[in-house]
């Protein structure tokens, strides 16, 4: 079952365009959002939670966000906080209060304790470590079901992601709980994707389980001189340096591989960089 | 219940997983009919994701060596000295591959292995 529907989203800039993005989030699992930089990431998670206008549909829990965006349900992590700079952690509270039906004042507390975020700090004081744990919090206190994250790892340290990603794991404890995030960090989505969404160019590449996901692809690894053996119609990207060439294949149209090609194990890293790459 | 994930290991994540709870069942630290800790619940605790864990947990149900009782949760299945002869048996041979190879690399021939595992096997040295 799918919890989110986005489905032809559109969306024009003047060096840049997302084209009939389509996806779906499934109910109860996390879904990993990845892509190069300026690739339509934030664009879309900005449609998603309407930050922008956009053609196209989001329909969650049988609403269309585009019409009538309901943030009660939804938690937000972005880069740019929408929390005022100068407000301390108690007039967060009383925002928090008047904006939310759900909100739960003590756990919001229990959870700044955890986080050792210290009630009388402004917004503008917290490093950006904190600022993610606070945005975290407040989602936590408001019982969102849907927590959408936009980059929410990137510029913290390894313990503080490794935090981060277990805070998420309870979360995901419920099953009801559905979380999209994108992000650059394999770690991250070893330890707690179910699925991915690979996003290029502003269109939505290949949407599936994180372990189908990998086995899609093969990396191959030759020198010079054969190159031009390959089945250049399986090839999705390739990176020449001098002594050698890597492609990334589809791994359904090269399953005889040549003894002149040497196969590497697959990661994301190695995706993001050769997909699309010329030379 | 022990479980120790090596990261970049070649054997999948689900599949340590799957070996590390039937190990446990093997070695009756897990008994019979005990409940394990849910798809969720040992996502969380060994910082893998959902569906890895639920893959496992599938094969392992195949398998025969849990059962899913609809509202209760996973078991341990019922003793199956069967399925644990049957897997210990496996463990065996596993180790008598390597010590074939072993020997092969210096040359020992195949009766001069039986004689040594028939001169353990039958108490020659102090193995218990």
């Amino acid at each position: 079952m799918n919890r989110v529907e986005i489905k032809n989203l559109n969306k024009k800039y003047s060096n840049f365009s997302l084209k009939n993005v389509t996806f779906s989030i499934p109910n109860g699992y996390v879904t990993g959002f990845i892509g190069k930089n300026g690739m339509g990431k934030t664009t879309t998670i900005k449609s998603i939670i309407s930050l922008n206008h956009y053609d196209g549909s989001v329909i969650f829990s049988n609403t269309n966000l585009h019409e009538n965006f309901d943030n009660q349900k939804i938690g937000v992590i972005m880069d740019d906080s929408f929390l005022a700079k100068d407000w301390d952690i108690t007039l967060v509270n009383k925002a928090m209060k008047v904006g939310y039906d759900n909100w739960n004042e003590e756990l919001f507390y229990s959870y700044l304790i955890r986080f050792s975020i210290n009630k009388k700090m402004k917004v503008k004081e917290l490093s950006r470590g904190m600022k993610i744990k606070l945005m975290l919090a407040i989602a936590l206190s408001h019982r969102a079901e849907l927590l959408v994250l936009d980059e929410p790892t990137s510029g913290l340290d390894p313990s503080m992601r490794e935090e981060f990603c277990e805070i998420i794991s309870e979360y995901m404890e419920d099953e009801n709980h559905t979380v999209l995030f994108s992000t650059h960090i394999t770690q991250d989505l070893e330890s707690i994707a179910d699925y991915i969404v690979f996003i290029d160019e502003g269109k939505i590449i290949l949407s599936l389980e994180k372990d189908e996901f990998l086995e899609y692809f093969k990396i191959l690894k030759c020198d010079l001189e054969h190159q031009n053996t390959i089945n250049e119609s399986a090839v999705l990207g390739k990176k020449i340096n001098q002594h050698s060439v890597e492609f990334l294949v589809r791994a359904d149209d090269m399953k005889a591989v040549s003894n002149k090609f040497i196969e590497d194990k697959v990661s994301i890293d190695r995706i993001m960089v050769l997909y699309g790459r010329k030379k | 219940m022990k479980i120790i994930l090596i990261n970049g290991s070649s054997t999948p994540l689900y599949e340590q997983i799957k070996n590390a709870v039937k190990e446990n069942i093997v070695k009756n630290i897990l008994a019979p009919d005990e409940q394990l800790p849910s798809v969720r619940q040992l996502s969380k605790e060994l910082n893998v994701s959902i569906l890895t864990v639920k893959k496992a947990y599938d094969e392992l149900e195949k398998e025969g060596f849990i059962v899913v009782r609809q509202g209760l949760g996973t078991f341990v299945a019922p003793l199956n000295s069967e399925l644990i002869q049957e897997e210990k048996q496996k463990d065996i041979e596993e180790k008598l591959i390597i010590i074939c190879r072993m020997a092969k690399s210096i040359n020992l021939s195949e009766s001069e292995l039986i004689d040594l595992i028939r001169y353990i096997y039958e108490g020659g040295t102090n193995n218990e």
